[in-house]
């Protein structure tokens, strides 16, 4: 053991001198960064085995270093074919022994996803470090065979929740066809359809109702559609005249075909007016100022908006408000609903929208359907509240929780 | 067999695009591809469609004499001197970009401007504290738009020994009980579609075909 007296001597001094000049040499000369020492290779995962995932250990403090070169070789699972070591550089040993080059990434790269492969072959890799003294080379990793999902692993909450969901829904339409009553809160927008078909015809004036300006492939849009259809009977069996203007050539013409169904149900297929479901412009303010326009020169009596809206919203709910329409909106467009609110009498919010038809036409089926839907949300809000109370008593489990919804 | 059909189709088509969203096999993605390519397909056959809608709708109004029907006569104007000079200068060039930069954008731009009129008078209708409801959104209105514009920083005071500016109320409301509500609504509307979706891939869900009762 060193004493203090012994520090003096100026040998131990010199010995002590030495061993710190050693330290920082090593410190300062050697690279700052060391290589990176292995590679691995791992199946990608949610593929249908058609890619791999190469990952190499990143050299912490290299300022030298340039890039990989990331290289590959079909061989037995398992194993490696080792590149030859006569030759030059390192690529070129890799390349005379069969390897191919797959890709060249930059020096802060630590992955790579090499795709198109075959699921019934195993690579193997190796990575070439580019420095600025030269390459290294680093692996080569054991071969691996890609392998088949059938299922997106990170799908597969997803799955069970739809099952679920499929599996209440079908439930309760197999109860409502038993003929069980099933009760449905009132909903003041569509209880208010009758009276605003009833009033357009008291006035002797056309109803107006825009579908929404998404095209037909939108959720929102078939739920408008499928609320017209019990509107357009309403206007059939009161005798009323029903105009819809459209943003889009195929709800136009879905439209008319729902329109004149519903005439006909309603037994006055005579009173149906093709012309009167028409198409205007596919321009989004240009639509707004023909629907504005409309509403100033037909002087409506009620006004439907269903379906998804956009800015326009507020230019069409405010003229409506101006000719004194009585007006109904419906929309999933959280932007627009506070804009429908001020200007329309009645706004069905988000999933109202999607429950109107159901609601109009009281089909037991539909009905069992809408209930399943009141379920869902019933175990979504329970889900919360755990959430909440993990997230309060145990943030880990809570954190394991959050994922199952991801 | 009319809505028999289309049922049918719905199922399968519904029932693939499904099953495409929780497997990786390339086979389905390249349906799903496939779909949207016809999509696009018929997208454009159906502004034949609509255009057909258009002349015919005006071509009514004019040979009714209908009122204000020489509006009718701008309207196909429009409609034939647009396609018109696409097809002859084609769109990069002549006077198909001049129509679109100094007609229709204007136009468009002039009513998207209407907009901050109207959004007073909603404002003025929506902001009259009658009822407790429009007294909380009133008040909530005017901290978020005092918070917005560029005094809102300097706005400040002192509330239980922390010093808080209006900058953080109305980003506070906007983000906490703003979005909840707004993500209540966003909860129900998934949950909405996704029965709207299994309703019709299931065939129970039939108005959309005509079926009313």
């Amino acid at each position: 053991m060193a004493t203090r007296a012994d520090l003096k001597t100026p040998v131990f001094a010199a010995a002590w001198l030495l061993l710190c000049a050693s330290v920082c040499a090593v410190l300062c000369v050697s690279p700052a960064r060391a290589l990176p020492p292995q590679v691995k290779v791992s199946d990608t995962s949610n593929d249908w085995g058609t890619s791999l995932t190469v990952s190499w250990d990143k050299a912490p403090t290299s300022d030298s270093l340039l890039g990989f070169d990331v290289w590959r070789i079909e061989a037995a699972e398992g194993r490696a074919p080792a590149p030859g070591s006569d030759l030059p550089s390192a690529s070129a040993a890799l390349e005379r022994a069969g390897w191919q080059k797959v890709a060249a990434v930059g020096g802060d790269d630590t992955v790579f996803v090499d795709s198109g492969l075959d699921h019934a072959k195993a690579y193997a890799y190796s990575i070439i470090a580019t420095t600025a003294s030269g390459e290294v080379a680093i692996g080569p990793a054991a071969a691996v065979r890609p392998s088949i999902q059938v299922l997106s692993r990170n799908r597969i909450n997803v799955l069970v929740a739809v099952i679920l969901f499929i599996a209440v829904i079908l439930g309760l339409v197999a109860r409502a066809r038993t003929g069980a009553k099933l009760f449905i809160r009132k909903i003041a927008g569509l209880e208010a359809v009758e009276e605003a078909v009833g009033r357009a015809t008291e006035m002797g004036r056309p109803i107006l109702y825009v579908p929404g300006l998404d095209p037909m492939d939108e959720v929102a849009t078939v739920a408008a559609i499928d609320i017209l259809g019990q509107v357009a009977r309403k206007a059939a069996e009161y005798e009323t005249r029903l105009m819809v203007p459209n943003r889009d050539p195929i709800v136009m013409a879905v439209a008319q075909q729902v329109v004149r169904e519903s005439f006909s149900a309603a037994g006055r297929p005579h009173l149906y007016r093709e012309g009167d479901i028409f198409y205007v412009t596919y321009s989004q303010f240009g639509f707004a100022a023909a629907v504005a326009g409309l509403m100033i020169r037909e002087r409506p009596a009620t006004n439907f908006f269903i379906g998804h809206f956009y800015a326009e919203s507020l230019v069409l709910a405010e003229t409506g408000n101006a000719t004194g329409a009585i007006q109904i909106a419906g929309t999933d467009s959280d932007a627009q609903l506070p804009f429908f609110i001020t200007s329309c009498d009645y706004t069905l919010i988000g999933e109202e929208l999607y429950a109107g038809a159901v609601y109009l036409s009281r089909q037991p089926l539909l009905l069992g359907a809408l209930k399943g839907q009141d379920y869902a949300k019933l175990v979504l809000m329970a889900a919360m509240m755990v959430g909440i109370v993990l997230s309060a008593v145990n943030p880990e489990m809570a954190a394991v929780f959050r994922g199952w919804f991801k | 067999m009319k809505r028999q059909g289309p049922i049918i189709l719905a199922f399968i088509v519904g029932m693939l695009m499904m099953i495409q969203f929780f497997t990786p096999w390339p086979r389905l993605q390249d349906v799903y591809n496939l779909f949207l390519d016809w999509k696009q397909v018929v997208l454009g056959f159906t502004y034949i469609l609509g255009t057909w809608s258009l002349v015919r709708y005006h071509a009514k109004k004019i040979e009714r004499r209908q009122e204000n029907y020489p509006y009718s006569y701008v309207a196909l104007a429009g409609l034939v001197v647009t396609v018109g000079a696409a097809a002859i200068w084609k769109t990069a060039s002549g006077p198909y970009p001049w129509l679109f930069d100094y007609v229709q954008v204007p136009m468009q731009s002039t009513m998207f401007s209407l907009l901050a009129f109207f959004v007073a008078s909603a404002s003025y209708r929506a902001f009259r504290a009658r009822t407790v409801n429009a007294t909380l959104l009133l008040v909530a209105g005017c901290l978020v738009m005092l918070g917005r514009v560029s005094i809102g920083p300097y706005i400040s005071g002192t509330l239980f020994g922390h010093e808080i500016s209006l900058v953080q109320i109305s980003d506070w409301v906007l983000n906490v009980p703003n979005l909840a509500a707004k993500r209540g609504i966003m909860i129900g509307v998934g949950l909405g579609m996704t029965a709207t979706a299994i309703k019709i891939v299931l065939g129970i869900e039939q108005t959309y075909l005509g079926k009313t009762d």
